[in-house]
């Protein structure tokens, strides 16, 4: 790899890394913002004007708490939970396609860390990973809630991922890569895939809640049954981490349903624009389209009471799961009438 | 059997019909409920800037009250304190002797009259049983502390000062005492 390849690499990492930490940290804000108005509040408004330091007034908050470690907890594995969980929310951003090639200094720089051919799959792997954070910090904590929560986490995660898998199984037959460049590609303009797969963007966007953990399928951190969840025992930053993990896995899960349903950086009319302007424009649709899901997260988390348990194994595997398998085949059936394999 | 009331309800355990069983269309009604929300008029009171109305007959930190010519009016009879379920007054009576007639109005008065603000709850049979409407609550509100002996409330506190006399005309319905 050449050293200019290297250095732009090395910015494009870092931009993003920040960017993702500023929008999740924003995203705390925006959600109490959001719960506010929702309920006919005001929010947090004192830190600033509009409140807009609470993110750090927050974060400053929980860095002078006391960092506290319990007894009988498994060190190693309890200060591990959280730096897992951290972990894996911000590397799956690195193979998101967030717009066209910029060209600078007479360089192509391709908006996008990574360009791997199995894009889709390094994301979905990565999401399964997040749930190790939280089943490790549950199990060290030694707290019989904090167990409940982490079981739950990991089945809620193995009923969920099943059709949230089948629906992007949809999306590569439909595109024929798992890259997520090649899927964005394919998508050019206004040739979205949710308007040919609605009920696979349905599930998936259903999956995608319950993989962030999010209401109405908060279960790993209700607090009235479980006083807090996984993190009972946390404290000062590894509780931050989590929350943030949150965040982050939140604004990553809305990128990678803009990516893959909504075309990602594509607009319509995007074919009067070349170079440099159409990248930037393609940055600004890619946000767009991402803060919008963020946005339908949050409205849904304070519409929606959350569900038993059982009703959440219910409609993972007796409807989501036949749902996204009876898409699946019909859409293997058309695209093999398209092909001509019934001639 | 025939039931005596009408009042008993017939549960029905009907099955949910497939639009129901789709969850759907009863999501996004109750979403369309929240956003209609996002363009309501908040209801918030920004309270150290802004405070609510009091009603006229809010029970807050009380009042020793003086009279027109700024004597106070309390007797120290100690009716206020046999009627407080919470027991939460206290006061030692004391003599006036000549020369005072400008700061009591009557013979004998509070030389220490003190409310524990953290036993008092506010019920107002104080004011109720003062025969000399002496003692008052008002819509102000006791301030937080951090320490305890600071809801101790003494004389020095209790008692409205001469140049910043709190208006209570809201409450004085009693009409017990004489006009001088």
């Amino acid at each position: 790899m050449e050293t200019s390849e290297l250095i732009e690499k090395l910015i494009l990492i870092v931009t993003l890394f920040a960017v993702t930490l500023g929008i999740a940290a924003y995203a705390t804000y925006f959600e109490r913002k959001v719960a506010a108005w929702f309920q006919d509040r005001i929010g947090p408004d004192r830190a600033g004007p509009f409140g807009i330091l609470q993110p750090l007034a927050d974060g400053g908050k929980l860095f002078f708490k006391e960092d506290f470690v319990p007894e009988a907890a498994e060190k190693w594995l309890f200060i591990l939970g959280p730096g897992i969980a951290m972990f894996t929310a911000l590397m799956t951003g690195s193979v998101i396609p967030w717009s066209t090639n910029l060209t600078l200094f007479g360089q192509d720089i391709a908006l996008q860390v990574a360009d791997v051919n199995i894009g889709i799959l390094f994301i979905m792997g990565f999401l399964s990973i997040g749930v190790y954070g939280i089943m490790i910090g549950g199990w060290a904590s030694n707290n019989k809630y904090s167990l409940f929560s982490a079981v739950r986490a990991s089945s809620q995660m193995i009923s969920y991922e099943l059709a949230m898998g089948i629906c992007v199984i949809v999306v590569v037959m439909m595109t024929g890569s798992l890259g997520l460049r090649e899927i964005v590609d394919a998508q050019h303009g206004m040739n979205w895939n949710v308007f040919y797969q609605p009920v696979a963007f349905i599930v998936f966007f259903i999956c995608a809640l319950a993989e962030t953990n999010r209401a109405p399928f908060d279960l790993p951190e209700c607090e009235s049954e479980l006083i807090g969840g996984y993190h009972t025992e946390y404290g000062s930053m590894k509780m931050g981490f989590y929350l943030f993990a949150e965040y982050v896995s939140l604004f990553i899960s809305s990128a990678v349903i803009s990516t893959l349903f909504f075309g990602g950086y594509n607009f319509p009319g995007m074919d009067n624009f070349e170079g440099n302007t159409l990248a930037i424009l393609g940055v600004v649709a890619m946000f767009t389209k991402t803060f919008i899901f963020v946005f339908i997260f949050m409205w849904i988390r304070w519409t929606l009471p959350r569900f038993r348990f059982d009703q959440l194994m219910h409609l993972g595997w007796k409807s989501l799961i036949p749902i996204s398998l009876i898409n699946l085949l019909i859409t293997g059936l058309v695209i093999a009438f398209n092909e001509g394999w019934f001639k | 059997m025939q039931s005596l009331t009408d009042r008993k309800k017939v549960v029905s355990k009907k099955e949910m019909t497939f639009m129901e069983k789709l969850y759907l269309p009863a999501i996004i009604g109750g979403m369309w409920i929240t956003f209609k929300h996002l363009f309501r008029k908040n209801n918030t009171v920004k309270y150290p800037e802004e405070t609510r109305e009091f009603a006229p007959v809010y029970r807050g930190q009380h009042v020793l009250k003086r009279d027109e010519e700024g004597r106070e009016n309390c007797t120290a009879c100690g009716l206020c304190a046999v009627a407080c379920p919470a027991e939460a007054i206290t006061m030692v009576a004391a003599e006036r002797v000549k020369g005072e007639e400008n700061l009591y109005r009557e013979e004998k008065y509070a030389e220490k009259y003190e409310i524990n603000m953290l036993r008092c709850i506010f019920c107002g049979l104080c004011e109720e049983a003062c025969p000399k409407e002496a003692i008052f609550l008002t819509d102000r509100i006791v301030p937080s502390n951090f320490e305890r002996d600071e809801f101790v409330y003494g004389k020095d506190r209790l008692v409205e000062q001469l140049n910043d006399r709190i208006d209570i005309t809201k409450r004085q319905h009693t009409g017990k005492r004489s006009k001088i």
